[in-house]
């Protein structure tokens, strides 16, 4: 493929990649770009060129070694839910942009430790950008077949490298604040790992099944080769220990890294996406990883004894088969992984390069600006020119030094010098009595050590045996071979490193920070960090601070970086949230830790200490003060707590009084409403009775013979609706007072619904209804008092025989069991109920009371009465119905068949 | 002859007024709830009115709101007939226009007097 072609196409891409990050800069809310996918694919930002391309070569060198990398991550984000939530937490309150932020911060806001950890994190990246350049350049010349040139202005990567730093300074920089989101970048980066990954697969796929005839195929052809026995065995105890010294070396790397801090706890917008994340990533990382070796192993079979460079054998496979468009579509691949990398990385080295090491080193004094735009495009500018830095420097770094190689050794090189923070950074979230002398000690001997035994060696380009440095130490000294420092033979070079510096590091962080007590700062922030999720709500409370200062100063400083407008709003949320008079001119604690929060996502943790203290006049406080003083807020915090529980509590009880009384008021009108309606309803037979009777008596003899009868039968009739009416209420009353008993038996739901039926036969037939009674398969035995469930049935039926419409009325009636109840549905195929009545209905007297229905042929208490049954079976009853479809009558009986109920 | 028009849902106590105000000499009405009571008021204009209160769709109440309002209708005397016998109840019933508020259960003999008093 021609150069200028190839470029076109990668021209293409980025743009197609600006263009995303430029949909996502303005969709910043949507649930597009704020959501736990998108969260967990950026984390994928870990997978760089050197797992894309690195992991093939390893694989193809020695087997299996390529797999702690990831083993690391894998095994250590499970932990994420804890320790990622934490550190989540404490960057949220405290606008940490950065893992200088943190580290500093923690260890008593302190500006050289800011500082130091940026230099870490700078040599170490550096390299490691260096490398993705390097990738994104040996790729280039594979695909298009040309040699790597010489000269920097006919080298692609010099363009390449300029159009990242040029996209990566614009959307790194969008806001002065560095805790902001960049949505931008990080969607971007998640298309990035989403593309690389289905890209690896599809190679992976290839190269497995179209190349070779499976992973057997595959298999049985590498078993040949001469070096596949040796390159796959594990080599007992000592390879054991490399591989865990690597395992947790890559642990260390998923939590130190910049950019990893950058996506994982900077952009995280919720800490619930980490729920996603903690399964996703992995499972991420587990997909990268199936192609590998067949990749690897298929290449070492086809170039057998070329001498090729295994890292490019995913590339050179296709190119062997002339497959263009694979080759292409696996250098896109790899070219993302590159350029995610190299972005993230740039962005937040840069911030730290500005927050932790210009602005407070210097830039400080020419922040002194009143005029907000001055000093926010002051800041931008410098983070701008940080990137565009950074990433020339790595492009030099990559001209000069690099280029002779292997991706993964200096990939691991860089992890060595990361997990220099580690004892520093655990200790942040675990361990109060850490220091800032402790941690400073530490990372610096780390630091010394790891310089020594493996920045050396390779930046003076030694790292094959014959060096006698290498070979002998130096001054032939056995004991200070770097490779092999303190006779420790067994340790390859990287794992020899990262012993003896983590161990001189954290041994020496440990016996500082036991020794020398760090100051009440440091004490402070300790306590803040260690027990974040006690200070979450209200972290202003827990900082202690003693002295003099005016809100009107404070409040000039930070006018200074936020403009009046949202000084003013950051300063009526705080009023606001902790109740503070805003009339007041003295500034507390609290008001000062706000405001040096709102400085920090500026110009950083160490700058705004600065820049605050500069308008307040602080008073020494000792460090048992400080104790003190945390152990009162803490107790303020608990009796705090206390008064609210019994507060709450108070209002709770008082509530449930409020609601009794509302309950008995409502009984009442409830009981006066029922003797009204009883009166009404007893009075009305009695008036029927008691007209016709008169009738009977004025003018016995005038009535006709057939009118008197008449009369007569009315007169029956209404007696024994009062006599039922008596008797229903008595029912009900004996039920509502628990008089009447409920004498549950053995007994078959069945039979007793059929026998129900046939004593209402005669009016179903009179109204032509059809009646479906679907038994169940099997006999369904329930306990229940037959007599009464008779009552039920019966009062069911007969409504139900009631709404059906007069031509084609349909019954259907179905018993159906399940572990928990036995349940019998009537269904009638009448005009239904509405959605409000389907409680009242089951009310006394409800029908007649409701004026919009006709009035009952019946007592009105029917429903209220089986509803008593049936809730003294402990079963239930409801009404189901759509209107027009008609309605569903449903009780259920416990089923003490099933051992559940009994 | 005059005219009445009675009200009510229950059909015994219909069948006495009617029987009973039939012998009077009365022509009788009859409508078994207020929406048929008005539509027979469309056409007829009975000179007393015997309504129950209780009754489905439109009750006595209601429906004596509507007949106050129709110009033919000025002449009726209004008797409501009701088990309802609270003094609200025949507070309202009284305030609404109607000439007489008879409480269930009630002598026929007494109802009748009280009607011929009315239209005399």
């Amino acid at each position: 493929m021609s150069s200028i072609g190839l470029l076109l196409i990668l021209t293409l891409y980025v743009s197609i990649l600006f263009y995303i990050a430029h949909w996502a800069e303005k969709r910043s809310n949507s649930k597009w770009t704020t959501n736990p996918y998108i969260y967990s694919f950026s984390l994928a930002v870990y997978c760089t060129a050197w797992t894309y391309y690195g992991s093939i070569g390893v694989a193809a060198q020695s087997g299996l070694s390529y797999l702690p990398i990831y083993l690391g991550p894998i095994i250590i984000i499970p932990t994420w839910m804890i320790i990622l939530k934490r550190i989540i937490r404490i960057s949220r309150v405290n606008k940490i942009s950065s893992i200088a932020d943190f580290i500093s911060l923690r260890y008593g806001n302190s500006r050289f430790l800011g500082a130091l950890v940026t230099l870490i994190c700078i040599f170490g990246v550096l390299p490691y950008i260096a490398l993705q350049l390097k990738s994104i350049s040996d790729t280039f010349n594979i695909v298009t077949n040309t040699q790597s040139s010489s000269n920097i202005f006919s080298d692609t990567t010099t363009y390449v490298c300029l159009a990242l730093a040029l996209f990566a300074s614009y959307y790194g920089t969008k806001y002065v604040d560095a805790s902001e989101k960049r949505r931008g970048i990080v969607t971007a980066v998640a298309m990035e790992s989403i593309l690389k990954l289905i890209f690896f697969l599809i190679i992976g796929i290839y190269v497995t099944y179209f190349v070779f005839d499976g992973f057997d195929d595959i298999y049985a052809k590498a078993v040949l080769l001469d070096s596949f026995d040796k390159k796959n065995t594990i080599g007992g105890l000592t390879e054991g220990i490399n591989w865990f010294f690597l395992c947790v070396l890559s642990m260390f790397a998923i939590f130190l890294l910049p950019r990893q801090f950058h996506t994982a706890i900077v952009e995280n917008n919720k800490e619930t996406h980490i729920r996603t994340a903690i399964w996703l990533f992995p499972l991420y990382l587990l997909l990268f990883n199936i192609f590998v070796f067949p990749i690897a192993w298929g290449g070492n079979i086809l170039f057998e004894g070329q001498g090729l460079n295994a890292d490019t054998y995913s590339l050179l496979i296709p190119q062997f088969f002339n497959n263009n468009t694979l080759t292409v579509l696996v250098f896109l691949g790899g070219f993302s992984a590159a350029i995610s990398m190299i972005i993230v990385s740039s962005i937040s080295l840069s911030t730290m390069l500005s927050n932790n090491l210009l602005i407070p080193y210097g830039f400080v004094g020419s922040l002194e600006n009143t005029s907000q735009e001055k000093n926010n495009k002051r800041i931008l500018n410098s983070r701008k020119i940080a990137i565009f830095s950074l990433i020339i420097l790595a492009y030099f770094i990559y001209r000069f030094f690099v280029l002779d190689y292997s991706l993964v050794s200096i990939g691991l090189v860089s992890f060595v010098v990361i997990a220099q923070l580690a004892p520093a950074f655990f200790g942040a979230l675990f361990w109060k009595r850490g220091s800032k002398k402790g941690a400073i000690t530490g990372i610096v001997l780390g630091f010394l050590v790891c310089f020594y035994t493996l920045l050396l060696p390779y930046a003076i380009g030694i790292t094959s045996s014959s060096s006698a440095f290498l070979q002998e130490g130096p001054w032939a000294i056995e004991l200070l071979k770097p490779f092999h420092l303190f006779g420790l033979d067994y340790l390859e070079p990287i794992q020899n490193a990262f012993f003896w510096s983590m161990l001189l590091n954290t041994m020496s962080y440990l016996a500082v920070s036991v020794s020398f007590k760090g100051n009440y700062r440091e004490r402070n922030y300790a306590e803040m960090f260690v027990d974040i999720d006690k200070y979450i709500t209200n972290h202003e409370n827990a900082f202690v601070w003693k002295g003099t200062a005016y809100i009107s100063d404070i409040k000039k400083v930070l006018q200074r970086f936020l403009g009046e407008d949202r000084t003013k709003r950051a300063l009526n949320i705080f009023n606001l949230k902790y109740n503070i008079d805003k009339n007041i001119t003295t500034a507390d604690a609290r008001f000062i830790k706000f405001a040096e929060n709102l400085l920090t996502g500026h110009i950083g943790t160490a700058s705004a200490k600065i820049l605050i203290s500069s308008v307040i006049k602080e008073d020494k406080i000792s460090l048992p003060e400080v104790l003190r003083i945390l152990e009162e807020s803490k107790e303020n915090i608990i009796i705090n707590k206390k008064l609210t529980d019994t507060s709450n509590e108070l209002k709770k009880i008082s509530d449930q009084l409020k609601h009794a009384n509302q309950e008995l008021i409502k009984k009442d009108i409830q009981k006066d409403e029922f003797l009204d309606t009883v009166t009404h309803e007893l009075r009305t037979p009695i008036t029927a009775i008691r007209a016709a009777t008169e009738i009977l008596h004025d003018d016995d003899d005038e009535i006709p013979n057939e009118l008197r009868k008449q009369f007569l039968k009315s007169i029956i009739s209404e007696s024994d609706r009062l006599n039922r009416l008596i008797d229903k209420i008595l029912d009900l009353e004996k039920f509502e007072t628990g008089k009447h008993k409920i004498y549950l038996s053995k007994n078959n739901i069945s039979k007793t619904i059929k026998n129900t039926i046939d004593s209402v036969r005669q009016l179903i037939n009179n109204k032509n209804i059809a009646i479906i009674f679907n038994e169940a398969s099997e006999e369904i035995k329930a306990f229940y008092d037959e007599e009464r469930i008779i009552q039920v049935i019966h009062n069911l039926v007969s409504n139900a025989i009631k709404f059906c419409p007069e031509t084609n009325g349909e019954i259907t009636i179905t018993v159906t069991e399940n572990n928990k109840d036995v349940a019998v549905r009537i269904h009638n195929n009448g005009k239904g109920i509405k959605v409000e009545e389907f409680e009242p209905i089951f009310d006394k007297f409800y029908q007649s009371r409701n004026q919009n229905v006709k009035k009952p042929v019946g007592s009105g208490l029917g429903l209220a009465i089986c509803k008593q049954i049936i809730e003294h079976h402990k079963g239930s009853i409801w009404v189901e119905s759509t209107e027009g479809n008609g309605a569903t009558f449903i009780f259920t009986l416990p089923n003490y068949n099933t051992t559940e109920n009994q | 002859m005059k005219k009445i028009l009675i009200v009510d849902d229950e059909p015994n106590i219909v069948m006495s007024l009617e029987y009973t105000f039939k012998k009077n000499n009365f022509e009788v009405f009859i409508a078994r709830d207020g929406q048929e009571a008005l539509e027979i008021l469309n056409k007829q204009f009975p000179d007393v009115i015997i309504l129950d209160v209780m009754m489905p769709m439109v009750d006595g109440f209601a429906t004596l709101e509507q007949i106050k309002k129709d110009e033919r209708l000025q002449h009726c005397k209004v008797i409501f007939l009701s088990a309802k016998n609270k003094e609200k109840d025949i507070e309202k019933g009284l305030s609404l226009g109607a000439n007489l508020y008879v409480t269930k259960p009630f002598s026929i003999k007494k109802l009748v007097e009280q009607v011929q008093e009315l239209i005399q």
